[in-house]
């Protein structure tokens, strides 16, 4: 049964390794949770959960598999039902027009009749069987609602039923990475931004490590050298501006604002949609200031990083064709001009506002991947790490 | 197995979650990590944690500059060479000059002891790596000196991080882990009970909900935390400020009094005190 959790686990990409499923044994040994699976939801956060970004697939993953199964948990405490029990407790809840209806299908214990059958068939094979309890929204307890999820047989029924909100609630779904930036996150991804930035080496005397070294010599010189920490990075950004960009605006500036902070080599360029032989610099006076594209491979030079923000999503002949462009007349197709920015600058990369999911269904988003040789990410936490691991890639 | 365990204390107050995550680090010796939002009381929980279960409490707190090694031990080689200049004779052993970090402390502890290593992600990020084998078999090699230190009882390890550096995997599998989640108004209401036995509901009450207004006012840098309410409501109480003063919904005087103890930051007040002036501007 856990071993099919710890499978869901790695399939809900939950990154949970042996070591950790091994502890969660060694801590249900240990009789750290017992007959709460509250408790058990807890623990196995815990022990299995390294990283609150994936609290919300553990959520989700722990509502899949043990739906119903604190009924399991309850039948295990509560073997024998007193028919009396029962029969208070849907006094308690039911309306007297619900009891009405149940007297009309045969009566009240005919009802309890079945339902113990049901839970002596449940005993059985309370450890793979979801069959009575997942079918619980079809048997006739479920239908005359004692309860939505079933009767509830056991002890302490507010602590339960919290317990079932506890996941149900997915608080941890903006920790999600695979989500788009939020004000939260964006922290994180400048993070990310920085990790990148801190590599690249150089030599130099290591002064500490020198005195230290010769101390330990007795006095013989001993030269220490490190690597330099140092930001040797160079970004160029071209950010797509305008049209179906405006859905994008705020991710777009915090990333544009992380960027800023980050790299001392920042340079950056707009573009409408696509790229093509000019760009700018001022959105103000786009028409009036224009900067070739060549202009721009000629400045820098291609130790330069090139990162496109944009969403390509157009008409595809906007990427292709000569004169594609919607803003002016141009000599030479989008793809031209990509293909030359991408030879001037081997590491690049396309960081795409649009969810990856919704990628498939745009035509002009496949063509561009296409021209970049998979090199488009989405612009959500994951999809920047894979960016920059790609720019980092030789 | 009959562990000690940890339920919280009269001054801090646990969560079942944060509660489990205890108990199980606790029981099975494992490092718990800690993270969450700054001023979750993160770090305090070390603290309540050795008393609560009357250990022993070490810290380590972690700089950008600090090493791993520093938390096993130093060996002091340029007192050495000064030593040797001046011809002392303790020159000559160099156990001498070998000076315990916190980790040794911890390990050499007579009783097992609590260790907090504070803020382990202001370190290098190869940092965690190097302790692997230290939190794995509790002990270490003192090369100088050609011993192994072991630790005498495995010391109950919490770890706090803020999440400025993603930790190594590696490092991770060895942990257990527990996420501090903002508290809600219920059990921010246990929290300040806690704190401020004394004060009135009614006062408690506008000040919980200005606060929760404040933390949903969209776009704040850096929103108040738990212990910015704590400090706040020390100067409510400090300045005798009356309940009604709290109360904002009538949408005029919706600053809350002393607010510069909730918002640390100066655009965080830029931002607050133009929304205020908006809202005032349509309420007329």
């Amino acid at each position: 049964m856990l071993v099919r959790f710890f499978l869901m686990l790695r399939d809900a990409g939950v990154p949970v390794s042996l070591t950790e499923f091994l502890a969660l044994l060694e801590a249900l040994e240990a009789r750290l949770a017992t007959l709460s699976v509250e408790d058990f939801y807890f623990l196995a956060r815990t022990v299995l959960v390294k990283d609150e970004r994936h609290y919300d697939r553990y959520d989700r993953t722990f509502a899949a598999h043990f739906r119903g199964l604190e009924q399991a948990f309850q039948s295990l405490t509560a073997a024998e039902i007193p028919a009396e029990w029962l029969r208070r407790q849907a006094e308690l809840l039911l309306s007297p027009e619900e009891r009405a209806r149940i007297e009309s299908l045969g009566g009240f214990d005919k009802l309890l009749e079945a339902l113990q059958e049901r839970l002596r068939e449940q005993q059985g094979r309370h450890e793979g069987g979801n069959k009575w309890i997942g079918t619980a929204g079809r048997s006739p307890f479920g239908a005359y609602g004692y309860n939505p999820e079933g009767v509830r047989i056991g002890q302490d029924e507010s602590r339960q039923r919290r317990a079932v909100k506890v996941w149900d609630q997915r608080e941890f779904r903006n920790l999600d990475d695979t989500v788009e930036i939020g004000t939260r996150n964006i922290k994180l991804a400048l993070r990310r931004l920085r990790r990148f930035a801190r590599e690249g080496a150089a030599e130099e005397l290591d002064l500490g490590g020198t005195i230290d070294a010769t101390a330990r010599n007795a006095g013989w010189l001993d030269l220490k050298l490190v690597p330099e920490r140092h930001n040797a990075v160079k970004v160029l950004l071209f950010l797509d501006v305008g049209g179906s960009m405006d859905d994008h605006v705020r991710v777009c500036e915090e990333l544009f604002t992380a960027a800023r902070g980050e790299f001392k080599h920042l340079e950056y360029y707009y573009f409408h949609n696509f790229v093509y032989e000019t760009v700018w610099k001022d959105n103000r006076r786009r028409h009036a200031e224009r900067i070739p594209t060549h202009e721009v491979m000629r400045t820098y030079g291609p130790d330069y990083r090139l990162v496109f923000v944009g969403d390509a999503t157009m008409g595809p002949y906007e990427i292709m064709q000569p004169g594609g462009s919607i803003e002016h007349w141009n000599e030479e197709a989008g793809a031209t001009w990509l293909e030359r920015l991408r030879r001037a600058y081997p590491k690049h990369a396309w960081l795409n506002p649009e969810p990856e999911d919704r990628w498939d269904f745009v035509p002009s988003i496949g063509v561009a991947r296409r021209l970049l040789e998979e090199r488009m990410f989405p612009l959500t936490l994951a999809g920047i790490d894979r960016a920059m691991r790609a720019l980092n890639a030789r | 197995m009959t562990a000690p365990r940890f339920s919280g204390t009269d001054r801090y107050v646990a969560t079942d979650d944060l509660t489990m995550a205890v108990n199980a680090a606790v029981t099975l010796a494992r490092p718990l990590l800690i993270k969450g939002e700054p001023g979750t009381g993160k770090t305090q929980l070390a603290e309540e944690v050795a008393l609560a279960l009357g250990k022993p409490l070490f810290e380590w707190h972690i700089k950008s500059t600090t090493k791993a090694q520093q938390g096993l031990y130093e060996y002091d080689a340029v007192s050495r060479l000064r030593d040797s200049q001046l011809g002392e004779e303790r020159v000559r052993d160099i156990g001498n000059y070998i000076v315990r970090g916190r980790l040794w402390e911890a390990f050499a502890s007579e009783v097992q002891p609590v260790l907090l290593i504070d803020e382990i992600d202001k370190a290098d990020i190869e940092f965690p790596n190097d302790l692997l084998r230290e939190l794995d078999r509790m002990e270490f090699y003192v090369y100088e000196t050609r011993e192994l230190i072991k630790a005498r009882h495995r010391p109950i390890i919490l770890i706090t991080s803020n999440n400025e550096k993603e930790l190594p995997d590696a490092f991770l599998r060895r942990c257990f882990f527990h996420y501090i989640r903002f508290p809600d108004a219920e059990t921010m209401q246990r929290i300040i009970a806690v704190h401020y036995p004394r004060l009135k509901p009614e006062l408690l009450k506008e000040a919980l909900e200005a606060f929760f207004r404040l933390r949903d006012v969209p776009g704040l840098k850096k929103k108040p935390s738990t212990s910015e309410l704590l400090d706040w409501l020390k100067l409510l109480l400090a300045e005798d400020i009356p309940p009604e003063a709290l109360r904002s919904t009538d949408g005029k005087a919706a600053i809350p009094p002393l607010y510069g103890a909730l918002l640390k930051n100066e655009q965080d007040v830029h931002l607050f005190e133009q929304l205020v002036f908006m809202n005032r501007r349509t309420a007329r």
